[in-house]
């Protein structure tokens, strides 16, 4: 397998893994928390590693997710406290966190092999340079395995508590009579969330690690409203923004990560934009469709309330009606012709009169909207 | 060499460490007004998003004067703002999840730029990361001159717009109903935080610049209930954290200031949540013994209260008949007693004979007035 391949068949992977948990961290309001994850995860590592001495030990996955944990933990306490919001609450605990990390780490810069660059940042060009021997043989890149492991533990975990995870995240109260126990799911799923950052982030750095978990679920999230369609898209968009983003940085040879960074921003605002129902596009057309007909009704109750009217000329009169209705000369002309053309009202000399197909759909909508109250 | 001398003499220091004081005041008063807008994470969403323009900046103009790289990053980090909030506007993507994708898109898009600006033969690129963790030490004098300008452009802002900013910032609504335009306000607002988040790129870096934001703010709002004591205290925690932070890291040798700053004002942060007065942790357990132990004697009293109306004698009643519960638990019947010496020295009990207590008429009115619907 050439580096190429296998550096994107490690992005897909790892897309895959962090789309998973991200998609439950999205819908429980809780996206921030990946950023501070990414980062505190840094002196979990930084602890384990002068507990074992080794930067191989996988005791420093262990000591990295133990910290992912205690950040929520620590972070749900001071919001506990009711003097902290919850975002302050993050905003100060992750910061003290990586400054003990960095701290430890420049006090014995000397001693340790551990650089703040390559952890945040992260390459995923390096990859393919960290292989797997067994027995002799080359059997591909580490990174390969250790996040094919995570993407089998998040997809087992997600599987086998799919129900339960549902339950717990639109209606937690429910969740707790029913004896799911959430805090207990919230901690597991916060534990997925620290571990799947450690193994990626040693791979393609912890930013990246945040665009992959909040990105594809949110993009997913504008193109449906079924959360097993929304675990499955997630999973597509980010292995396509893990491919894409890696021929962008071919091309231009620069940052793997960022560039698959980028990519999850460029699809997202695609699909902002442009998705069907949800997207920008689409709400914009129909709120000014929406304009339309509510204005158009507006018009046909005038008419219809001021028929046989003593000031019937002046309430109905094609020059006098503009005062009545108070509206922009230029949309009520608009207004009126489309109503015309749709046979809805016709011009008796200089007043405005309801055809009987006008009249009949005013008064049915006007039941229509009294129906509802 | 001590501290204070070392802080007389040493110029870089001096200039160092007026440059973190003067950011810390920034960042503390425009703090405040994010974490009261629960916005605090926009610090970290905008200092991330700062990169992308710091790196354009240089590949555009080839220069690395701080205002020019200030400039560029001023202008992405408004950009990433403006889309943050159109996002949340636009669509049912909630506010912090659009935080986390624009935080790491840009920072991802800067990284980019920066792998794109090192390929350029003989560009003079070095020291562009220097913004990620931030570098106190290469603060010059013109810096602080900058810092110094910009702050006062700020701070000056903040004190012509105090009450819309802080009408907008509490009740929006309520300002929007008085015909302020909020939304204008808001904008400046925003502007102006994202303004002091660049400022602060330098010397803390964009990672940690979140905590110089929320840090001097939270650990101020334990301290009061009005705003204009809590931005001035804000802005004292945060110089004081820019100042310690700079003078230990420089003390202490090899400790980087941007972490050195944020572990102080962590430190101020913890010291106010316990021990502030009337929100504080202390405060609050002990506000709530006495609560304790005040419902308990009242307990006792409309014990007292209903014996006197049910089984009525005048030779008071025991402890074991006051509070049959209490008074089986250990310590339970000094407990009592020294609720009943307490009720006694306030005249709504009477120890009648020795260890047998009734309640006075003053102890039965105030049953009467204050528990009427229970009793």
């Amino acid at each position: 397998m050439s580096a190429g391949l296998e550096i994107q068949l490690i992005a897909i992977i790892v897309a895959i893994a962090c789309s998973l948990p991200g998609v439950f961290l999205v819908l429980r309001r809780m996206s921030m928390m990946s950023d501070a994850i990414t980062h505190t995860i840094l002196l979990g590592i930084v602890v384990a590693f002068f507990i074992t001495e080794s930067l191989t030990s996988p005791l420093l996955i262990l000591g990295a997710a133990l910290m992912g944990v205690f950040t929520v933990f620590l972070t749900e306490t001071l919001n506990g406290t009711g003097l902290v919001s919850e975002d302050s609450a993050i905003g100060v605990v992750f910061p003290l966190l990586f400054s003990i990390a960095i701290i430890i780490i420049s006090k014995y810069a000397g001693a340790v092999h551990l650089d703040t660059d390559s952890v945040l940042l992260g390459e995923l060009a390096y990859a393919p340079f960290n292989r797997l021997t067994l027995f002799g043989k080359d059997m591909g890149p580490k990174a390969l395995y250790s996040m094919s492991v995570i993407l089998l533990l998040n997809l087992v975990f997600i599987v086998a508590f799919f129900k339960e995870l549902k339950i717990a995240t639109f209606d937690p109260a429910l969740a707790t009579i029913l004896g799911f126990t959430p805090a207990l799911l919230h901690y597991s799923l916060m534990t997925l969330v620290s571990i799947t950052a450690v193994g990626a982030f040693e791979s393609v750095g912890s930013i990246l690690v945040i665009a992959f978990m909040i990105g594809p679920p949110i993009t997913a999230y504008l193109m449906t409203d079924d959360l097993k369609r929304m675990v499955m898209l997630s999973a597509l968009v980010g292995s396509i923004n893990g491919v894409l983003g890696y021929q962008m940085a071919a091309y231009f040879d620069v940052s793997i990560a960022g560039s698959m960074a980028v990519m999850t921003g460029l699809v997202f605002f695609l699909v902002f934009v442009f998705a069907p129902d949800k997207g920008l596009v689409s709400i914009i057309r129909r709120r000014s469709s929406q304009k339309i007909e509510f204005a158009q009704k507006s018009l046909l109750f005038h008419i219809l309330n001021h028929e046989g009217d003593p000031n019937e000329a002046l309430e109905l009169g094609i020059n006098t009606i503009c005062q009545h209705v108070n509206w922009e000369m230029d949309f009520l002309n608009k207004m009126l012709s489309s109503l015309k053309k749709e046979e809805k009202i016709f011009m008796d000399g200089d007043i405005i009169r309801l055809t009987a197909q006008g009249k009949d759909y005013a008064i049915k909508s006007y039941e229509e909207i009294i129906s509802e109250f | 060499m001590n501290v204070f001398e070392l802080i007389m003499t040493d110029y870089t220091l001096q200039v160092v460490s007026l440059g973190s004081a003067l950011l810390g005041i920034i960042s503390g008063v425009l703090g405040s007004f994010a974490v009261i807008r629960k916005e605090s994470l926009l610090g970290d969403a905008v200092s991330h998003s700062a990169l992308p323009g710091i790196a354009l900046a240089f590949l555009f103009t080839g220069t690395k004067n701080t205002e020019i790289l200030l400039l560029g990053a001023l202008t992405s980090g408004l950009l990433s703002t403006a889309i943050i909030m159109g996002i949340s506007k636009y669509s049912k993507i909630k506010f912090d999840s659009a935080l986390a994708l624009i935080l790491s898109v840009f920072f991802g898009g800067g990284l980019v730029l920066l792998t794109y600006i090192q390929k350029i033969p003989n560009a003079n690129q070095a020291g562009l990361e220097k913004f990620i963790f931030g570098q106190a030490s290469t603060v010059l004098l013109r810096d602080v001159k900058i810092i110094a300008l910009l702050g006062a452009g700020l701070l000056l802002l903040v004190a012509l717009f105090w009450k819309e900013f802080k009408i907008v910032s509490f009740d929006i609504d309520y300002a929007q109903s008085l015909g302020f335009d909020t939304k204008k306000i808001t904008a400046l607002l925003f502007a102006m935080i994202v303004t002091s988040i660049i400022i602060g790129l330098q010397t803390v870096g964009v990672i940690l610049m979140s905590a110089m934001l929320t840090a001097p703010a939270v650990a101020a709002r334990q301290w009061t209930d009005k705003l204009s004591v809590m931005v001035l205290l804000s802005a004292l925690f945060g110089a004081l954290a820019g100042l310690g932070g700079t003078v230990l890291s420089s003390v202490v040798s090899r400790l980087p200031t941007g972490p050195m700053i944020v572990i102080i004002i962590s430190l101020i942060v913890l010291i106010s949540l316990t021990l502030a007065p009337n929100r504080g942790l202390i405060w609050r357990f002990l506000r709530q013994k006495n609560n304790k132990k005040s419902i308990s004697a009242d307990q006792s009293l409309a014990n007292l209260y209903h014996l006197k109306l049910d089984s009525p004698q005048s030779q008071g009643y025991e402890i074991p008949l006051i509070r049959p519960n209490l008074a089986q638990k250990k310590n339970g019947e000094q407990i009592v007693k020294e609720q009943l010496a307490w009720l006694t020295s306030k005249n709504l009990v009477r120890e009648v004979n020795p260890s047998r207590w009734s309640i006075t008429d003053k102890g039965m009115e105030y049953i009467d007035t204050y528990f009427k619907e229970e009793v």
